[in-house]
């Protein structure tokens, strides 16, 4: 079965504007305009089960049905390519091999949603992402599927670039929106959520990359034919997983969504030469552990959820026994404390406060009671204006969970024992 | 003061946006390219061309972390330290750039040509350990690679 996204990608270079319309691109953009209702378009993303693959993990036509119908005013679209959580590269290898899916995807979404104008955030780095997207918005509008009267019809959709200067939380859906309207990038308080109130106090959709590259063919395919892509009955759709780590090849790869672990681990090779597993990261920093007995767990939102974890972005952080997963960590709670905007007080004095600790633990002057001050802060560090600290969080209490003896060995003996 | 092509240039990104501030950050990194960091004449000038306050620009350009309010060298380098660079020893990677360039994180090369600067995840995840010299993106680095890299760098001025 061909799956969507990577289906037309070359080898080390972006696919044509004529290659991507030869293979059916913008067939799905030609159905939905010559013969379905924004309502139907809608209709067919609940239908397909496709939810939100930025990290939360939300059905994403319920995610637009949430927009009222009735407001007036304008509305607005936003793609967020903001992709900065630590071990997250898809949405980059994405775009570096076809900005076509996105841009067609986006107009569809706009379509759907009533939007006239919308945006693509683009973090800093990714500039040829960003320039792969300005050449092939340029060709959509040259071919008459994007800009003014699309295919002669009366609607018409604007896409701009945003390019950004850095910064995890711009990745936050209202930080975001903060950020494109050149306000200081705090995340706001919600609610109001932005499907009501979001930039420029006008109804706004903010969708992942991947997310919205997916659209052109559900409605192409169908619902049914997306959801049947997925290995597991609840899952629906491909997944990219971005591999890093103690693997053999790191790359991101797409598979069905329900693909066991091990299965991801072998599309890259296993692992390294006389590296054995000991735990991986699935879906991006802010995820708890996995361990070697999940092997055969399906990568599905639910399945994952249940055994504890999240499938988050899908980038896939493999460690063997030589990392300490203290120091990983460790590691991951000073990206966190880095990032924090310091907009509320829980997350900026609590993440240095557990840096503290662990950096104590891990070099060997951690005391006893040190793992139950870390446990209070996985509680209290959820109390936060936006999910930055909670996912912080995920992997220290992934830590004390799956790893509490490792990290008493710390204490215990007075150092690391893997150094 | 910034030559009027420039001016002009700014003005009409700053009139082609939606509201003026939503131009801020093109604005922001468009005078740093043109001063070498965000210099405070270069923040008054971007408030006027924004309408804003130059509090409200310091406001915007001290959130992010690709803007210098700070004389930096002719090529910052931002060498990533976050989990997936760490698991291939980005650390020892941080080292041998710290000894080679003869400056702590944050310093900046005698000669004035790099600036050493951690960075978080920079989406190069499949290659680290990662950096990025003057905006070019490096991956698979070895210590020798680094080396390799400083000295056409160094050149490419």
């Amino acid at each position: 079965m061909t799956l969507p996204l990577f289906r037309h990608n070359r080898a080390n270079r972006v696919v044509t504007f004529d290659e991507y319309r030869e293979e059916g691109g913008f067939e799905g953009l030609k159905k939905a305009f010559t013969g379905m209702s924004p309502a139907e378009v809608q209709q067919t993303v609940i239908d397909s089960g496709l939810r939100g693959r930025g990290g939360a993990g939300f059905p994403t036509g319920r995610k637009w049905s949430f927009v009222p119908r009735d407001l007036p005013g304008p509305r607005w679209l936003i793609c967020n390519c903001d992709e900065m959580e630590p071990g997250t590269y898809k949405d980059r290898v994405l775009l570096e091999h076809n900005p076509y899916s996105l841009i067609e995807g986006m107009t569809l979404a706009c379509y759907a949603l009533g939007v006239r104008h919308a945006f693509i955030f683009i973090r800093k780095g990714y500039e040829k992402a960003a320039a792969n997207l300005a050449h092939g918005i340029e060709e959509a509008k040259k071919a008459g599927l994007l800009g003014e009267k699309i295919l002669g019809t009366e609607h018409s959709i604007d896409l701009d670039l945003h390019l950004s200067a850095g910064r995890y939380i711009c990745g936050e859906e209202t930080a975001l929106i903060n950020a494109l309207e050149g306000r200081r990038p705090n995340p706001r308080q919600k609610p109001p959520f932005p499907a009501v109130k979001g930039l420029w106090q006008g109804p706004t959709v903010v969708n992942n990359v991947e997310t919205l590259a997916n659209i052109p063919a559900i409605i192409a395919n169908g619902s049914a034919w997306f959801k049947g892509l997925a290995l597991n009955p609840e899952g629906a759709g491909s997944k990219l997983f971005c591999v890093s780590g103690s693997v053999k090849n790191r790359a991101c790869v797409e598979l069905p969504i329900g693909t066991t672990l091990e299965a991801v681990l072998d599309a890259c090779g296993g692992m390294r030469e006389g590296r054995k597993f000991k735990a991986c990261i699935p879906g991006g920093a802010s995820t708890q552990f996995l361990k070697p007995e999940h092997m055969k767990l399906p990568m599905d939102y639910d399945t994952v959820a249940k055994a504890g974890s999240r499938l988050g972005s899908g980038g896939v952080i493999v460690f063997d026994e030589s990392h300490c997963l203290v120091e990983a960590t460790l590691n991951l709670i000073t990206f966190f404390a880095r990032e924090s905007c310091g907009w509320c007080t829980p997350c900026r004095e609590g993440l240095p406060f557990v840096r503290e600790i662990l950096t104590r633990i891990e070099n060997g002057r951690g005391e006893e009671d040190d793992i139950a001050i870390l446990r209070e802060h996985v509680k209290y560090l959820n109390y936060t204006f936006c999910a930055l600290a909670p996912g912080a969080m995920a992997p220290l209490d992934g830590l004390l969970r799956d790893f509490e003896d490792e990290v008493r060995e710390h204490i215990v003996k007075k150092r690391c024992p893997l150094k | 003061m910034i030559p009027e092509t420039l001016k002009k240039a700014l003005e009409a990104r700053v009139a082609s946006a939606i509201t003026a501030r939503e131009a801020a950050v093109d604005v922001m990194k468009e005078l740093q390219a043109h001063y070498g960091w965000l210099t405070d004449e270069a923040v008054e000038e971007a408030a006027s061309l924004l309408g804003l306050s130059p509090l409200q620009v310091e406001e915007l350009a001290t959130f992010y972390e690709m803007i210098y309010r700070r004389p930096v060298g002719k090529k910052v380098i931002h060498v990533c330290d976050s989990i997936s660079c760490w698991c291939v020893d980005c650390d020892g990677i941080i080292e041998h750039l710290k000894e080679k360039l003869g400056v702590a994180l944050g310093g900046t090369t005698a000669d004035g040509m790099f600036t050493l600067l951690p960075c978080c995840c920079m989406g190069m995840c499949g290659d680290g350990p990662a950096m990025s010299v003057g905006g070019i993106p490096y991956g698979k680095l070895t210590p020798e690679l680094v080396d390799e890299i400083l000295e056409m760098e160094r050149q490419k001025i």
